[in-house]
């Protein structure tokens, strides 16, 4: 699919003269050694992205990496030195002032770390502000804001100023602001990391809310993992203004680029990475229906390594799980399911922190099933202790460097 | 005074004197016309208004906008003035000021303005602000009476001049210190230049121009009492007159009438950035 922004050897020089900048830059020195001889300053460095539609696409560093320079050449918040940045195949770096203003208004939002709410108004009017600098009419955009107000919780605070609010709440307004437009496109500058981590962990759920009703393309800044984890489908790495790593949360996580990337992963919880679905079984489960006899189904566990089936129903989703130890206490010709075990399936996507709290409570291996209810596969507990047991060491690795 | 140098300041800003007159005489009728005009509507308009309305007026925005203690002291010592019979100088003062203020405004607020959106400009204007702040007071009302004569028009020329400085760097500064995360806030969400000052800039630097308004007025009635050296009239008169009378009651009355006006001005304006909670 054609992704909606292409990012491609997008430079930023700050300083007295970014284009000798640039040169030594070619001529391969270092961002040191360029700030030492020239009073310049790199901000980012030939960077390339590809983001498509509908992702949330998290780009991590540490501070001075050049992460909140990268989200500002997007909407060209700030000049970029040299390269281009298309949004949707506009490149963005050539658009006259008229053209910017107007994807600005339209498609593109932003949300800032410190809110940048406006005191002097109230919430209502603070999450119209996109709408008024675009010359929507009162009524129309005080309706939408409302509209807006309502996505993030807070319609009943809309008549209250934004130092009457906690940080969350008022943080919930920034959101309002940029989702009152309806852009295609959230820019996120570490958008959630003045708040208070209680408080972080109920944004980032909404933020998550909020695309399941929506899917709209967000670019989110940050500098904390965890949150990455969460909520990303894709991490970039940004390291000295340029993009080391992009992937997948597993896959940055599995195998990082170098020691940098590796670096963040110091006291991470990985079991919050892995999911009921990466460590399931799904393959050699015997597949019962409601009626097959104890005897048949004796025969078919038999035959697999295992010693349990699952009993489902005919549309295929998850019904119970029989032992073959129970199956004994049956004659031949009764149903299996009269010994199954009926218990609540897991996601697929449930985290594997979560996972052995499950298994201590359930006499059986956990049954996993996808979105639809359909069955996928049974966690079993052997897997679960080596999924366990391989995270420890990995953290214990990376705690180590 | 053989050998000693002599750098004759004071002759050439003699000679500009001179030649501004001689050249600019339409320009300064048509400042003279309007200041003139502009002070005289106030006071016509002030004067006009029964004293016992405009009481009324000026208690009620007290109660309502400072509080019930401020609006008692406002009973009281308006009482005071109407008692002591000094209503007519009073309104006199306050037109004055009034009128200054507003040409100060509107002159003020513009520079500060540009001032913000050029370091350029804030270089070359800033030792200007600091000649008008620092030049003693009584000076601005030579040229003031050699341009204009004796009067009110110049001494409502003086005061724009001495009184504007505050305002014009507290816009100045009010607007440099906006937050860049709103700024950029602002232009995230599709504000042009214009939409940026009005909605952004100038709404969020309102405290520190307010702040600076009420300096502006501050600074204009005092310098509205020193223009009655040449004939501003007013408060400031009946304190002059007290003191070539060697009279301690009149001057002392006419200054009381000062102060009053000043606690109220003062007051009444600082609360107007203010917001009212639930007034919406």
């Amino acid at each position: 699919m054609e992704p909606i922004i292409r990012v491609r050897e997008l430079y930023k020089v700050f300083g007295p003269n970014p284009q000798e900048g640039l040169r030594l830059i070619e001529d391969g020195l270092d961002k040191d050694t360029i700030f030492e001889r020239t009073g310049n300053t790199v901000g980012v460095k030939a960077c390339d992205l590809d983001i498509a539609e509908g992702e949330i696409f998290v780009v991590m560093g540490l501070s001075g990496s050049g992460k909140s320079t990268l989200v500002r050449l997007l909407n060209r918040l700030i000049e970029p030195t040299a390269g281009t940045v298309e949004v949707r195949g506009r490149d963005v770096t050539r658009m006259s002032q008229r053209e910017l203003i107007r994807l600005r208004s339209e498609d593109l939002a932003m949300v800032f770390q410190s809110f940048a709410l406006m005191p002097h108004k109230t919430v209502i009017d603070n999450a119209a502000l996109g709408l008024e600098i675009a010359g929507v009419g009162r009524a129309r955009r005080r309706e939408r804001a409302l509209e807006a107000l309502d996505q993030v919780g807070l319609k009943a605070h809309a008549r209250s100023y934004p130092d009457e609010l906690s940080g969350g709440m008022q943080q919930r307004v920034g959101l309002a602001r940029a989702l009152a437009t309806d852009p295609s496109i959230m820019l996120m500058d570490e958008a959630f990391s003045a708040l208070d981590p209680l408080i972080r962990t109920d944004m980032q759920d909404r933020l998550l809310d909020l695309q399941r009703e929506h899917r709209r393309t967000v670019v989110f800044i940050s500098h904390d993992l965890d949150e990455a984890i969460r909520i990303g489908d894709r991490i970039a790495i940004m390291q000295g203004g340029e993009v080391v790593q992009v992937g997948m949360p597993k896959e940055i996580i599995t195998a990082p680029a170098n020691e940098y990337v590796r670096s963040f992963f110091h006291g991470v919880d990985i079991t919050q990475v892995f999911q009921a679905g990466d460590i399931m079984d799904s393959e050699n489960i015997p597949v019962l229906d409601a009626d097959t006899t104890a005897g048949e189904a004796r025969n078919r566990i038999a035959h697999v390594p295992g010693s349990e089936a699952v009993i489902l129903n005919a549309d295929g989703r998850f019904r119970s799980i029989v032992q073959a130890k129970r199956l004994n206490e049956l004659t031949v010709d009764r149903p299996a399911s009269e010994v199954a075990v009926t218990l609540e399936p897991v996601g697929e996507d449930m985290a594997l922190a979560e996972l052995p709290s499950r298994a201590a409570r359930s006499p059986v291996s956990i049954p996993v099933v996808d979105s639809e209810g359909r069955f996928r596969g049974l966690v079993t507990l052997p897997r679960l202790v080596e999924a366990l047991d391989r995270s420890r060491t990995a953290a214990a690795m990376n705690g180590d460097r | 005074m053989e050998g000693r140098i002599n750098i004759p300041v004071g002759d050439w800003i003699e000679t500009a004197v001179d030649w501004i007159l001689d050249n600019l005489e339409p320009g300064l009728d048509g400042i003279a016309w309007f200041l003139g005009l502009l002070t005289n509507s106030f006071e016509g308009a002030l004067l006009a208004i029964p004293a016992w309305l405009l009481v009324l007026v000026l208690v009620g925005l007290s109660w309502w906008r400072v509080s019930w203690r401020f609006g008692i002291f406002a009973i009281v010592a308006l009482g005071l003035i109407l008692g002591m019979d000094l209503w007519e100088p009073t309104i006199k003062t306050l037109s004055l000021v009034l009128a200054a203020t507003a040409v100060a405004l509107a002159i003020g607020m513009p520079v500060g303005v540009a001032m913000a959106r050029s370091d350029w400009v804030e270089a070359s204007i800033r030792p200007v602000l600091d000649l008008m702040q620092t030049m003693p007071p009584f000076v601005y009302l030579i040229p003031a009476a050699i341009f204009f004569g004796l009067g009110t028009v110049p001494g409502a020329i003086a005061t724009v001049v001495f009184c504007m400085p505050p305002v014009v760097r507290l816009t100045n500064l009010g607007i440099r210190q906006v937050n860049r995360e709103q700024i950029e806030a602002g232009l995230a969400f599709g504000c042009n230049r214009r939409q940026l000052l009005t909605k952004i800039q100038l709404p969020l630097a309102m405290p520190s121009i307010m702040a600076g308004i009420n300096q502006t007025i501050m600074l204009a009635l005092s310098m509205v009492v020193i223009a009655s050296m040449i004939g501003a009239g007013g408060l400031g008169n009946t304190v002059l007159t007290g003191i070539q009378r060697l009279d301690v009651g009149l001057g002392f009355e006419g200054g009381l009438g000062v102060v009053i006006l000043a606690i109220l001005l003062d007051r009444i304006t600082q609360s107007v950035g203010r917001r009212r909670k639930g007034s919406h």
